[in-house]
């Protein structure tokens, strides 16, 4: 077996020096009874490298890729460019292969890298301190709720979640809340050119610790976070902001620079791809340094070693499971790490004056998209402003629309009906996603087939 | 010219009366191939970028008065300093590609190259996980065929794929507990855990609203049986045990712990991070698991990268299934794969899932790595991954038990790790002195201090993937440090010296943390 070095001589010889007759004696410990004799049942055996990949690649044909379609998904997953040296250096084996950074004097690659990825978490999130990651979006904004109950040293009890956010992230939430004491506030979202920043505001109180908006919203809509940040602040509550697409944050304020407490979103667009939805990669951050020792996961920081020479180690970990096992901040141990790198690296080649551009670009197409699905009979675009993403109404149902046009390989975007099956007033809705990666003919294409669908 | 041999030295062997590193010092700080690297916002420039794209146009937007107008502060390199930036760090890393990584509990085996390939297929690496289901017939099918695999190793009934990493595999499993009970109206508050466990054990079972108590150890290491029947009652909700323990250790009563534990109305939760030992020898189904996370990253070889992603799929039992989060996949007769999600439950008859862990299905991209290992391994090879993993893990308890304490090597083998203690060191020498020691020798040192119930405990997990010289050099280097540490030698104190860097103060970094960097110009 190409994977296992040891020769049937070199495992007689250690058998002889261990001094057990055979393989069997070292599982002494498994009762008889349970002790498998043979392979599995129903199970194959061994196969070459080229059988496995030859297998593994008739299943990959049966999916259509996304480079392959007129393509328009998002709602918390975005198809961007990933330039070619990001995955050659997270394949170098010294990053690839390697583990979490606890012997700091041989990971300084993990380290530095762990520490140039929080600043630019941090920085772009407009917050003094990001995390070295979590496990994506929808985790980071369970874990930012659990956070502020936290600070709220568990006095508060209801947690408000914009009707506007993402819905697994909501689901995500109201299914960690039933095992905590925490209310959870939701709402169905409306379809208005713009958020109901008011109606979200109204049900803040003082029972409540904290307030959850995704920015822009899962309809694309941008909320007036520093309205409501100052209206939570009042009722002495956390604003929490969610972020689903960094790349919008080259074009738009930061939700920090905005007033919320505690950002989080999900890192796929920079440097990670679609992979059907994992890995990953959750970003997490405090606005204010004084929150740092509420927060989960790990922390990478700087000092010096016995030489007095810079370095990075995992830091505040006195908060963390392995050191404070129940009286942790979060069970979280394994997060994110290659895809942090794989973040760092892409935000490092695009640099601002990059996201920038790569922000105005995803926008100058967005807009050029909602222009022309405007002007196609049956459709209307609800949103007053977006960043890459906007909602449009169809005359129709969009979920059998969007099944329809896949036969023409095109991906049309996400219907509300399959992200709020439960909500029959929004089965008209379809969430379309525009990135650099769409050419002007892919815009074409979705036009037309729906000018000729709905006609 | 020489022969490359002429000087009779060979790699391996010590080089007498030379430390390869004196000499002066040089004005880079350099060290030939030990090069220093700034960090990024030393080197880089807010208007450098390494990428094209087009400036935008001045003109109207949509932006909705939003528009950024403060510099973020994000500087940028072009590809060959970003990729040279990035090759020197990637130099001061230690890797399973350089050497072995003897991370007791962690399990870093070799990572397939085959598998990177196979992940970054378009149809795998390149789908969206809203597409329409009849597009991605062959990612569920991935999904679907994992899970088969999962379930007929392990011998349990049901299996949930999403959770992202063990601990969120965890929490996963508790939760189905959790709900179980809640859905006869029996609240119990008391989860039950080893003092050797993972920390995850207890901070997840906390997290989910129990109450956590030790379960007391027997002297051989084992979970205290009798101990724990007395403990059991209608207030514990369960148990949590690693099996193989974190001693390295089979747990052999295991049997007659889920019988008491089920029999006094509770579950078990088995901690699978060890899996690896037994997969293909024994069934954790057979043994009366309900529950119990497989860390793909470890047994099935998916790369850690430095710390992850992981991915931690729960499999349960017959009581548990019903349970399980969403979403999940489900084959119907016709050979069609489903994805059932909130929407299609009742079609499925999963009506009772606790709820969804995480946005979208799952750490896809680990999935189809981890399955691409178990087809190259089949059944018979994932049974041989076992047995030489544990046979190397012997190989290295019996080779140093004259240097080292092996506190439970009398009692019998050890199953894939070998743990010592410290007892016997020098006056003022520590477990964490041994393992500086081996990163001078070219090693990443074991797992420290863990378990906690062993005196300074080094928990060596060698793994399948080395070879038997490779073992033998390691335990060359490990019995040379030993014995250094016994005799008391005072160098072990200062080591590592030939590392990228000398110890680092982590107390420094605690107590004045500097998190992220700071412009010194700005400040």
């Amino acid at each position: 077996m190409r994977y296992l070095p040891l020769t049937d001589t070199d495992r007689s010889d250690m058998l002889a020096k261990i001094g057990a007759p055979d393989i069997d004696a070292l599982f002494a410990d498994v009762p008889e009874e349970a002790r498998l004799s043979g392979p599995i049942e129903g199970l194959p055996m061994h196969a070459s490298e080229m059988a496995v990949e030859k297998h593994m690649r008739r299943l990959s044909k049966k999916n259509l890729a996304a480079a392959d379609a007129a393509f328009f998904l998002g709602a918390g997953a975005y198809k961007h460019h990933i330039p070619a040296s990001v995955d050659h250096i997270i394949q170098r084996g010294e990053f690839l292969t390697a583990y979490t950074p606890y012997q700091p004097e041989i990971a300084q690659g993990t380290l530095q890298m762990l520490f140039e990825f929080q600043t630019q978490v941090a920085r772009l999130y407009g917050c003094a301190v990001a995390n070295a990651s979590m496990y994506d979006g929808s985790t980071a904004c369970w874990e930012a709720v659990a956070m502020a109950g936290r600070v709220a040293r568990g006095k508060k009890h209801k947690v408000v979640l914009s009707g506007a956010l993402h819905p697994h992230y909501a689901e995500v939430v109201r299914t960690m809340a039933k095992f905590t004491d925490d209310e959870i506030a939701g709402a169905p979202p409306s379809l208005t050119a713009k958020p109901d920043d008011d109606g979200l505001i109204a049900r803040i109180d003082e029972n409540t610790s904290c307030v959850v908006v995704q920015y822009p919203d899962i309809l694309g809509r941008l909320p007036d976070l520093a309205r409501i940040a100052e209206a939570a602040h009042d009722k002495g509550a956390l604003l929490i902001a969610v972020n689903t697409e960094p790349v919008a944050l080259g074009a738009i304020k930061s939700p920090g620079e905005l007033g919320a407490d505690i950002v989080v979103g999900e890192g796929q667009s920079i440097g990670v791809g679609l992979q059907f939805g994992g890995p990953y990669l959750g970003l997490f951050a405090v606005r204010d340094e004084k929150h740092v020792r509420m927060m989960p996961g790990r922390l990478c920081g700087e000092t010096q070693d016995a030489e007095g020479k810079r370095g990075f180690v995992l830091t505040l970990s006195t908060r963390e499971q392995h050191i404070r096992r129940e009286k942790a901040t979060s069970n979280i141990c394994t997060n994110s790490g290659l895809c942090a790198l794989a973040f760092n690296v892409h935000m490092t080649l695009l640099g601002e004056e990059g996201l920038r551009r790569l922000a105005m670009e995803n926008h100058r197409l967005a807009c050029m998209a909602a222009d022309r699905l405007a002007k196609v009979p049956g459709v209307k675009v609800l949103n007053h402003a977006f960043f890459n993403e906007f909602t449009i109404l169809l005359d129709g149902d969009a979920r059998s629309i969007v099944r329809e046009l896949t036969k023409q390989d095109i991906l049309a975007g996400v219907s509300l009906g399959r992200l709020f099956p439960d909500i029959d007033c929004l089965s008209n809705g379809l969430l379309v996603a525009v990135t650099e990666t769409t050419t002007e003919e892919d815009i074409e294409t979705l036009a037309s087939a729906l000018e000729e669908m709905l006609a | 010219m020489n022969a490359p041999n002429a000087s009779g030295w060979k790699p391996g062997t010590p080089v007498e009366g030379h430390n390869a590193m004196s000499g002066p010092d040089t004005a880079t700080g350099n060290r030939a191939l030990m090069l220093e690297e700034p960090l990024l916002f030393e080197i880089g420039h807010i208007e450098t970028t390494g990428v094209d794209l087009p400036e935008p146009k001045d003109g109207p937007n949509r932006l909705g008065g939003f528009e950024r107008n403060e510099p973020i502060g994000l500087p940028g390199l072009s590809e060959p300093e970003t990729v040279r930036h990035y090759t020197r760090l990637s130099r001061q890393n230690y890797a399973i590609d350089l050497g072995l990584f003897p991370l007791g509990s962690c399990t870093m085996k070799h990572n397939p190259r085959l598998n990177e390939k196979i992940a970054r297929m378009p149809g795998f690496g390149d789908v969206h996980p809203l597409q329409p289901v009849d597009t991605v017939r062959g990612a569920l099918e991935v999904i679907n065929e994992l899970a088969f695999w999962l379930l007929d190793l392990t011998g349990m009934h049901g299996v949930a794929m999403s959770p992202k990493a063990g601990a969120h595999g965890e929490l996963c499993g508790i939760l189905c507990i959790r709900a179980a009970l809640e859905a006869r109206g029996d609240a119990r508050e008391v989860i039950l855990v080893p003092e050797s466990a993972h920390g995850t054990n207890p901070a997840t079972a906390a997290f989910a609203g129990y109450k956590v108590e030790d379960i007391p150890a027997t002297p051989e290491g084992r979970v205290d049986l009798e101990a724990l029947k007395a403990r059991l009652g209608p207030d514990v909700a369960g148990v949590m045990i690693t099996n193989p323990n974190t001693c390295g250790l089979f747990e052999p009563d295991m049997k007659a712990i889920s019988d008491a534990v089920h029999e006094a109305g509770g579950f078990v939760y088995c901690d699978g991070a060890n899996f690896n030992a037994i997969v293909g020898k024994v069934r954790p189904g057979d043994l009366g698991v309900d529950a119990m996370h497989i860390n793909l990253h470890k047994t099935f070889s998916t790369p850690h990268g430095g710390g992850g992603p992981g991915s931690g799929p729960v499999v349960l039992s017959e009581a548990l299934s019903p349970y399980g989060p969403l979403p999940f996949t489900a084959r119907t007769a016709d050979g069609v794969v489903h994805l059932v999600e909130e929407e299609n439950a009742d079609e499925f008859e999963h009506t009772k899932a606790f709820g969804r862990m995480t946005a979208f299905h799952g750490q896809m991209g680990m999935f189809t790595r981890a399955l691409a290992y178990m087809l190259s391994h089949g059944a018979d090879g994932l049974k041989q991954v076992a047995e030489d993993a544990v046979l190397n893990a012997n190989y290295v308890l019996r080779s140093l038990e004259d240097v080292l304490d092996a506190p439970f090597g009398p009692s019998g083998p050890c199953m894939h790790e070998a743990l010592f203690s410290d007892k016997g060191f020098g006056e003022g020498l520590s477990t964490l002195d041994l393992a500086k020691a081996m990163i001078d020798e070219g090693y990443h040192p074991m797992t420290m201090y863990f378990p906690l119930v062993v005196h300074g405990a080094m928990l060596v997990e060698p793994t399948e993937t080395e070879s038997k010289a490779a073992l033998d050099q390691f335990i060359m280097a490990l019995r040379s440090v030993a014995e250094r540490a016994k005799a008391g030698d005072e160098t072990l104190k200062t080591a590592p010296h030939y590392a990228p860097r000398r110890r680092l103060d982590e107390t420094q970094a605690a107590r004045k943390p500097v998190l992220a960097w700071n412009d010194p110009a700005m400040a």
